[in-house]
Formats: structure tokens, C-alpha cells, sequence
């Protein structure tokens, strides 16, 4: 570590001498820690975006099955729902690393993602259900009536609009699946809260690293709910009453008013 | 639900299906283009039985335009969208020729004015006539409605009927349950009456409305008229 202590504060600057000034510099000023906290977000957001993106496309297969006609389908997806939801993430985590993909030559990522994946998918399975069958009957009627396939009118028809019913519900799963990674530390892999344990057992100080850590989850988690409801609003287009193009106010007051 | 309903429509003809709720009206009509699949009987349409296990269902649907009492048009596409999508999707038509084929239909029903807007801008009475237009791009040889003006303001009914009648000039084949008697009399070749899952009753419209035989047709129009 000898080019980062090179570049590294190893002094604290002038006035950050004492109290929560110095703690601030001890714990992520000193010898860059900070960036210890970057690489364990690099992480925490690597870990929720793929595992979101698998796992929303593992929950769209089950869905699929849980209401298909064919019964073996509808029982392997209930029961794998059952499994799923029945164990706690924890356990399934260590499960996957130490009993199904032991071997030290896995990278941990895969592993992780794997995990996580796995455990949305059954949440987003009952989500995307839910969705599919908030979506009227006379929609499937009238796609049908025109001579759609039962796969065009699925993909054409309902599934654009499950897709915008369920988006709320989804978006719920991307920031719960967001917030639990928080323990993939149990399985070695250094995510945002690993890296400031790791910090808190350099300075024996827990206030500033775990607070720090607490503010970066909390904006990222409203950052996120701010982005998903812009691309909600956008879907909802076809919803309102009045032109489009008038904006988001406009549109809003129109639907009270209906 | 239906017993015994043994009918011929022929080419060109506009029936008119009359009769209480719950008397199996739209489960005839629905049993035509197999929205409802009969669990006994046969239905033939243009020397086809399409009953038959082994026939294209959608094929058979293409042939027939159905027009719903509330409208069931696609939310997430517009006006435009919703007349082009089925054209497209069944390789019926090319993208470009399918888009000027809906903006003529949305000329005949009044409505191309309205082209980019989304189902949820119009009124009852635009959405019918929008989801009419939807069934004729199919270019369809019959036309089912099932009590297209039931869901509507009573002040939107007339523009929907017009187009109706319109079609019905043309020489379009049309399958109509309705409530709006004075649609039944000026338009229909012929009134079923169906009551219980049977067709009661039948003839020419000025027969049925003035002089009805059947002691049911003649409560159920005493009712309503």
C-alpha cells in the first residue's frame, strides 16, 4: 500500500485537531478510507443491478408458469415460491456459497448475484401474477377478437399493461433488494456495510463510519425512488384525460378532477 | 346457458338480437366467433366449421369484427395504434398501408381528428365508434356487436348507431344485440327474441314489435317499450 499512504492525509488538515472534526477525519479522511466505502458501493450496486435485472427475468418465467395451463408448471413455480419465501436471505446466502457453489475458484460476484437473484425472482413472481391479473378480461377479448395469437395478445396486449401495474410493486423490490445486500459480508464479499465494519475495526469508532454509510444508503434509496417514479409517470401516459404534453401538474390536477 | 339454438344468418343480413338479461344473447354471439366454446353443436361460418377441433381459431376470428359494450380498446396504444396493431401483427398488411387503411376508417367514423390521442382522451361514444373502426381493419366479412350503446350517455348513442347504420347500408353482414329498439326496427332484416337460452321467438321486425306471438315477447316488450 505503499502508493496509497504516498498520496494519503496522513494529518489531519488545519482545525479538524478534535472532537467529531478529528472522528470525521480519523475514520474517512485518514489515509483515504473513503475510498474503501466507493469500492464497497461498487459492489453493493453490482450485486443489486444484475441481481434486479436476473432476478425480475427469473420472476417473469414464474409468473408465466404459475398461471399457465399446463399443472406441473403452476406446482414447480408455487413451490419453488414456498422454498424461497420461507427461508431467510441469510441462510439461502450462505447456502449458495458454502453448500451449492463452494469452490474458492468462483468469484464471489456470481455467487452473490446468484443468491439475490434467486430470492427477488419469487417476490417478483407474485408481482408480475398480480399484475397480469389486474389487467381486464376484455382486454384478452378484444385482442383475441381481432385475431391476435394468444402469444401476440399476451405480449402485446397484457403485458404492457401488467408490466405498468406491477412497476410500483417492482420498484419496491429493487430498493428492498438494494437494502439487503447489506449482509453480503457474511459471505466475504467487502459490500458498502462491510467496508465500514472494516473501518469501525481500524478506529474503534462506530458513529461516524455506520452513520456515513446509514446517509449514503438513505439518498441513494431516494434517488432511486425519484428515477422510478419519473418512468412511472411516463407509463402512465395513456392514463390521463387530457393531452399529454401538458406535464406532470397538469395531468395530475385533471385525474382529481375527473 | 343456450338450448337447442338452431340458426342461419346469410350473407348480407343484419339480425337483431332482443330479449332480458340473462336470456343468453350474448353468449350466441360470443359462441360465434368461440369467445364462448359450446360444449355440444357445431357452428359453420362461410362453409367452415369452426367448432372443429383442429381449426385455426384466430383465422376464424379475423373474419369476424366484435364490437364490446365497454369498448375494450388497447389503453397503451393510440387511437391509430389500436386499428393498426391486429392488421400488422397478422401480416395482413404492411405498416404504411395498414396506417393509411385506419386513417380512412377514422374518416368514416369522424374521428381522424383524434388519431394520436390515447383511448382515455375520448368520450364513450368516440371509443365505440373508435373500437368499431378497430374491427374493421380486420376487413371482416361479419360484424358482431354486443350491446355497443348500453355503456353509453344516452346524448352518444346516436353517433354510434349512425355508424352502425352506415355499415349497415354497405351491405355488411351484422350480428346486433341491442337494447335500442328503434335500431332494431329500422335496420334489422330480422328480430330474434331469446329468453332462457332459446330463441323464443323470430321474424320480421315490424311482426315481432306490433304483434308478437310469444306471451314472453310480448311481457318483455310491454316492459320496455
Amino acid at each position: 500500500m505503499f502508493i496509497l499512504s504516498s498520496t494519503a492525509n496522513l494529518n489531519p488538515p488545519p482545525g479538524w485537531e478534535e472532537g467529531l472534526l478529528f472522528r470525521i477525519y480519523q475514520n474517512l479522511l485518514h489515509a483515504n478510507r473513503w475510498h474503501q466505502l466507493i469500492d464497497g458501493l461498487s459492489i453493493t450496486l453490482q450485486v443489486t443491478i444484475l441481481a434486479t435485472l436476473l432476478g425480475v427475468m427469473l420472476g417473469f418465467i414464474l409468473a408465466l408458469m404459475r398461471i399457465s395451463k399446463f399443472a406441473p408448471a403452476r406446482w414447480f413455480s408455487s413451490a419453488y415460491i414456498t422454498v424461497i419465501r420461507g427461508t431467510p436471505l441469510l441462510v439461502q446466502l450462505l447456502i449458495w456459497r458454502q453448500v451449492i457453489l463452494p469452490g474458492r475458484e468462483i468469484p464471489l460476484l456470481l455467487v452473490g448475484v446468484l443468491a439475490y437473484a434467486v430470492n427477488s425472482s419469487a417476490y417478483v413472481c407474485e408481482i408480475m401474477r398480480g399484475g397480469i391479473l389486474s389487467v381486464d378480461k376484455g382486454q384478452t377479448e378484444a385482442g383475441r377478437s381481432v385475431g391476435l395469437s394468444k402469444f401476440n395478445n399476451m405480449r402485446l396486449i397484457v403485458l404492457p399493461q401488467a408490466f405498468k401495474n406491477a412497476l410500483p410493486s417492482l420498484s419496491n423490490e429493487f430498493i428492498t433488494v438494494f437494502k439487503e445486500t447489506s449482509v453480503l459480508g457474511m459471505i466475504a464479499m467487502t459490500d458498502l456495510t462491510r467496508a465500514a465494519t472494516l473501518i469501525v475495526s481500524r478506529t474503534f469508532d462506530a458513529f461516524v463510519p455506520f452513520i456515513t454509510i446509514a446517509l449514503m444508503y438513505l439518498s441513494i434509496v431516494m434517488l432511486l425512488t425519484w428515477l422510478l417514479g419519473k418512468l412511472e409517470r411516463r407509463l402512465r401516459k395513456g392514463d390521463s384525460h387530457t393531452e399529454i404534453k401538458q406535464g406532470f401538474w397538469r395531468t395530475r390536477r385533471a385525474k382529481f378532477s375527473r | 346457458m343456450l338450448n337447442s339454438v338452431d340458426e342461419d344468418i346469410k350473407e348480407g343480413e343484419k339480425v337483431v338480437i332482443i330479449g332480458p338479461s340473462g336470456g343468453g344473447k350474448s353468449t350466441f354471439l360470443r359462441c360465434l366467433n368461440l369467445l364462448e366454446t359450446p360444449t355440444q353443436g357445431q357452428i359453420w361460418i362461410d362453409e367452415q366449421e369452426i367448432t372443429c377441433k383442429n381449426n385455426n381459431i384466430n383465422d376464424v376470428r379475423r373474419k369476424m369484427g366484435m364490437v364490446f359494450q365497454h369498448f375494450n380498446l388497447f389503453p397503451h396504444k393510440t387511437v391509430l395504434g389500436n386499428l393498426t396493431l391486429a392488421p400488422v401483427q397478422t401480416k395482413m398488411m404492411k405498416k404504411d398501408e395498414a396506417k393509411d387503411f385506419g386513417m380512412q376508417l377514422l374518416k368514416r367514423v369522424g374521428l381522424e381528428d383524434k388519431a394520436d390521442a390515447y383511448p382515455a382522451q375520448l368520450s364513450g361514444g368516440q371509443k365505440q365508434r373508435v373500437a368499431i373502426a378497430r374491427s374493421l381493419a380486420m376487413r371482416p366479412k361479419i360484424m358482431l356487436f354486443d350491446e355497443p350503446t348500453s355503456a353509453l350517455d344516452p346524448e352518444m348513442v346516436g353517433e354510434v348507431l349512425d355508424v352502425m347504420r352506415g355499415l349497415a347500408n354497405e351491405g355488411m353482414t351484422m350480428v346486433v344485440v341491442t337494447h335500442e329498439m328503434h335500431f332494431a326496427k329500422d335496420v334489422g332484416d330480422r328480430v330474434l327474441f331469446m329468453c332462457g337460452g332459446i330463441i323464443a321467438e323470430q321474424g320480421k321486425p315490424q311482426d315481432i314489435f306490433t304483434n308478437p306471438q310469444n306471451e314472453r315477447t310480448q311481457k318483455f316488450l310491454t316492459s320496455i317499450l
